[in-house]
């Protein structure tokens, strides 16, 4: 539902992140992590950045999202497993107290941009 | 936060009666359109910020960004509690951080006992939830204890208030929690 709003984050923030030397090079990628339990669907992302990118700086990029698990670990026996049911408790020892160590991602992690005749070159975020 | 019609605004408005001018409080409501919540809840004295979210081109949830430009409008410093109602919706203000020190779902019994395991991230993003319209419980099929257990299995230990804001039956220890965490914020 609040794809587009992302997307449009997305590209102000990619957009800013791009070096002044490089400015006007061509976006190629924009990396991104999405964890399982992030209010985020990224059919509905992807074409929303798609539509939003045109007439910016990152027009025609493509946006490439890797969806992380949600990886939950045991506070008390130091289990660890991945959840993909709504239960969040520990499946070995039954405790409440765990913590998600992936899941609740929403991250930008590099851009790709084309640099003329010389292929690729990545900007860490 | 709550789906629609749960009674966020309900449950706000005999909460802020009975813990105003103790705790001085104001409120940022955020609604797709209408000021119907921002005019019920101004009739507690307590300060109202209605935020449209028309005009912010979403209209699923409350931003950080929104709740920037509301607290403008508010006197900060003259108040011990801000309490912000977002959109009714189970989904997309779970999502979103807009810098609050806790937050709060309520539940009512006539959405069925299975909310919680359908929308999880609402229930493991909250402190607490509120289970409201207890009054209906006689004329409904509904499983409290089944609510509570699904609400356990997403966040175990997360307190549960069984409250009517309209007789206001459970409200004691729910204004007690409330109370406690704006003490906990203050000392
Ligand atoms: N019987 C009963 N009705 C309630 C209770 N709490 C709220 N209601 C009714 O439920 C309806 C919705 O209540 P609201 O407080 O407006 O709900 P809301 O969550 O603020 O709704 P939105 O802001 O539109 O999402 C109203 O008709 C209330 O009178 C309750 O404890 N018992
Ligand atoms: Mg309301
Ligand atoms: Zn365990």
């Amino acid at each position: 539902m609040h794809e587009m709003g992302v997307a449009m984050q997305i590209i102000e923030i990619a957009t800013a992140s791009i070096p002044d030397e490089m400015k006007g090079s061509r976006v190629e990628r924009v990396n991104l992590k999405v964890g399982k339990l992030a209010a985020i669907v990224p059919d509905s992302l992807r074409f929303c950045f798609q539509i939003a990118s045109q007439d910016t700086p990152l027009a025609g990029a493509e946006l490439v999202i890797e969806e992380l698990p949600v990886l939950a670990s045991c506070n008390d026996c130091r289990f660890q497993w991945t959840i993909n049911e709504p239960v969040f408790v520990c499946q070995k020892c039954n405790s409440g107290s765990i913590q998600l160590l992936s899941g609740r991602e929403l991250n930008i992690e590099s851009i790709e941009l084309a640099e003329k005749d010389e292929g690729n070159v990545d900007k860490d975020l | 936060m709550s789906s629609p019609g749960s009674g966020k605004t309900t449950t706000l408005e005999k909460t802020l009666a009975r813990i105003m001018p103790d705790v001085t409080s104001a409120v940022i409501v955020g609604d797709i359109c209408t000021t119907h919540d921002a005019d019920r809840l101004a009739q507690t004295g307590a300060p109202v910020v209605q935020v449209n979210t028309d005009e912010f081109g979403g209209d699923c949830h409350l931003a950080a960004h929104v709740i920037e430009k509301a607290v403008t409008n508010i006197d900060l410093e003259a108040i011990d509690l801000l309490i912000v109602e977002n959109i009714g919706n189970l989904v997309c203000p779970a999502e979103f951080d807009i810098g609050e020190d806790a937050r709060v779902v309520v539940l009512s019994v006539t959405e069925g006992e299975d909310k919680p395991v359908k929308y999880p991230l609402m229930f493991r993003e909250c402190d607490a939830a509120l289970l409201n319209k207890i009054d209906l419980l006689p004329y409904l099929d509904y499983d409290k204890k089944a609510a509570v257990a699904y609400i356990h299995q997403i966040h175990p230990d997360m307190p549960v208030f069984e409250i009517s804001a309209k007789t206001e039956d459970g409200f004691d220890p729910w204004i007690n929690w409330l109370k406690s965490k704006v003490d906990q914020k203050i000392n």
